[in-house]
């Protein structure tokens, strides 16, 4: 590990949540900027404003690479625009050695008439690159983006993807940085720009210090050696293992109970079973492979007489992940009579990738498919394993046999 | 590679630092030639290539508000005074010179609000941008300079050779109004107002200047018109072009060397504003 390259000490920043009254606290900051006074007006919070930034604290070597993750306006956006010398912090300190560079707005001051050849020109000058340096990785960056018969076509044709591509083209041929600013650069694209991308990335991270913002857990895990959750602009955790960081920010995820349906269904209770164990936390942790079970008390009315069940297992963003038609033994819907029932049922291992999930529990009339209630939401869990990874079921693999068909010379 | 650039950010003022402040200040600006002579590139081709009229465009204000003087006058609507000048002569110059300055007083402002998703995202020298303003500015005087003469070898004016030191009236021009343009920058960024209101007063100061009249001999508007700055840049760069010999050229000197000294004081305040507004403008 190299020395260390960035070093932010109790840094904050606050914002103002009314315009009329930021824009008037715009122009007295720059009164007192212009009198040399102190920028912040020493941590005391204005009326209408609120710190985007608490006291965050953190050191950064060259061949780190931080894992930014958090909420939409948890704040690491902001921190990156102060590391990045875009806003003035209102306190701390930040002090950074090397250069700097950002993926961030990729394609930014793309102008829509000019051609894409053009333009690679005009954004690699606002990334600070001489015409000179640029003639010489021209077709390396055509080659990259993928759009060699479009590049002396204006960019207001090109697709979305393709602007992206380009924009990201130029920024990650040119820069070699010492620190590196990422900021969801790799949320757009298709599978192989993205794999295209990430390798690229990789390439520059290796001899860099690097802060990597994203809501994508499985490239924070990928990516970082080191994961700081912030909340509210505070960090909550800054941790070396990423998997400890990710698990902390899956359990800032809620899961809403949202019941819907007839009503002429209810669902009193769902326990997790784990192991064959009752849980006992509210939100139970479950090492990856562990056997799951459910113990539901569901109540239907008597004027349904009879009806069939479906569970899932849904994952933070409420996707179904897994679903579980309850069969009887013969392998149709079972059928559940009216009644106050008490139901156990067992999934076997859970082969889920870390993260948080919960469960949905769907009754439904057999003949009408009228759905009696849906209840979604429930018993909220946490899967844990040493990675987070690219697919929402994990199953490790052995090969049952290999062929080695050229011997090594 | 050189020594390992450091870096530090706080929260004091940068003024409690000033060697450093004009120790960067120079360094960005030298570095942000390439830079500005780009975006001057993109801004002027993508502005003509999505026109029909192209490089007519620098002329056709100047040109029609030519026309509605001449028309005035003539009609006897208002009332000219004499102009040393033929008077088509005497507003086509002044209504060219008086677009220069608009232009150049228009850039700064408009070049930051259009390049505003840029600022908040990415670190690059802010001076380019101003000075991509300039050279845009000076790009169109060009094109209207060069008509302009040619007009005036058609009416039959000889420029004489005043016409050496007519770069210099232009360039003037050009400075005052990129002072005046830089130094409502910062306002003009949170305050649309700014904006809206520039047009208005600058179309009021026109009048106070001698662009499509000639100087008042008496009265409170000789007074007006003799103080105001404008007046010496616009007839000695008038009296260069045409062939007349300067009379306000120790004004016309004052208000240069003021304005220098003006537009230095208004870069490093736009320097200190520029944080503090991407905060504001983008949050």
């Amino acid at each position: 590990m190299g020395e260390t390259l960035i070093k932010v000490e109790g840094l904050s920043k606050k914002f103002c949540r009314n315009l009329k009254r930021s824009m008037w606290y715009g122009m007295r900051d720059i009164g007192s900027e212009l009198l040399g006074r102190r920028h912040g007006t020493d941590g005391v919070l204005r009326q209408d404003e609120f710190w985007a930034v608490k006291d965050v604290n953190f050191e950064l070597r060259r061949g780190e690479c931080l894992g930014l993750i958090g909420h939409n306006g948890a704040g690491k956006t902001t921190l990156l625009r102060m590391m990045n010398g875009l806003i003035k912090p209102d306190q701390g300190r930040i002090e950074m050695h090397g250069t700097v560079g950002a993926l961030i707005a990729l394609g930014a001051g793309f102008n829509p008439v000019l051609t894409g050849r053009e333009n690679i020109y005009v954004n690699a000058a606002v990334l600070g690159m001489s015409k000179r340096y640029v003639d010489t990785k021209i077709d390396e960056i055509i080659d990259f983006a993928g759009i060699r018969e479009f590049i002396n076509s204006p960019v207001q044709t090109y697709s979305s993807g393709m602007t992206v591509r380009l924009g990201f083209a130029v920024a990650a041929i040119l820069i070699e940085p010492d620190i590196l600013f990422l900021d969801e650069v790799l949320a757009v694209g298709d599978m192989t720009f993205v794999i295209k991308c990430l390798n690229a990335v990789r390439r520059i991270t290796h001899k860099s210090a690097v802060v990597f913002v994203s809501h994508n857990m499985q490239q924070i895990s990928w990516f970082s050696t080191r994961v700081m959750v912030l909340d509210h602009g505070s960090v909550l955790i800054d941790s070396q293992k990423p998997s400890e960081g990710i698990d902390r920010y899956y359990g800032l995820v809620t899961h809403e109970q949202q019941i819907s349906g007839t009503g002429e269904a209810e669902i009193h209770s769902v326990e997790l079973l784990i192991n064959e164990m009752d849980s006992d936390s509210k939100e139970p942790t479950i090492l990856h492979g562990a056997e799951v079970g459910f113990r539901i008390r569901l109540h239907i009315d008597s004027n349904r007489s009879a009806a069939v069940m479906h569970i899932y297992i849904m994952d933070e963003a409420m996707n179904p992940v897994i679903c579980l038609p309850v069969n009887n033994s013969e392998g149709t819907l079972n059928i559940f009579p009216a009644g106050i029932l008490h139901v156990k049922i067992s999934m076997g291992a859970v082969e889920l990738a870390s993260g948080r999930y919960s469960v949905t529990v769907a009754v439904m009339d057999s003949c009408t498919s009228e759905a009696l209630t849906r209840v979604q939401g429930l018993s909220p869990f946490r899967i844990i394993s040493d990675k987070v990874q690219w697919g929402k079921l994990v199953r490790h693999v052995v090969p049952e046999q290999i062929d080695v068909l050229t011997p090594p010379l | 590679m050189n020594e390992p650039r450091v870096i530090i950010y706080t929260p004091d003022s940068l003024l409690t630092s000033p060697l450093r402040m004009v120790r960067e200040m120079l360094l960005d600006l030298a570095s942000s030639r390439e830079l500005a002579w780009r975006l001057m590139v993109r801004d002027l081709s993508a502005q003509y290539r999505q026109t029909f009229l192209g490089f007519f465009w620098a002329i056709i204000l100047p040109l029609s508000n030519t026309v509605v003087w001449i028309f005035l006058s003539r009609s006897g609507v208002v009332n000219v005074s004499d102009t040393p000048l033929p008077y088509p002569v005497y507003v086509f110059t002044g209504t060219m010179l008086w677009a220069i300055l608009m232009d150049a007083l228009n850039a700064p402002l408009q070049i930051v609000s259009a390049s505003k998703v840029m600022l908040a995202k990415i670190n690059f020298p802010r001076e380019a941008l101003v000075v991509a303003g300039i050279y845009q500015t000076s790009v169109n005087a060009l094109i209207k300079v060069t008509l302009l003469l040619i007009a005036l070898l058609v009416m039959g004016i000889r420029p004489g050779w005043g016409l050496l030191l007519f770069p210099i009236g232009v360039l003037s021009l050009i400075l005052v109004g990129t002072l005046i343009g830089l130094a409502l920058t910062p306002v003009g960024l949170l305050y649309t107002d700014v904006g809206k209101g520039i047009p208005l007063l600058m179309q009021f100061l026109m009048y106070l200047t001698p662009v499509v009249f000639a100087m008042p001999k008496e009265g409170l508007s000789a007074t007006l018109f003799q103080l105001n700055p404008l007046t010496p840049l616009i007839l000695t760069t008038r009296d260069w072009f045409t062939g007349f010999t300067p009379e306000h050229l120790a004004y016309f000197v004052v208000v240069n060397l003021v304005s220098m000294g003006l537009l230095l004081i208004s870069w490093v305040v736009f320097r200190l504003a520029m944080p503090i507004l991407i905060e504001r403008v983008s949050s």
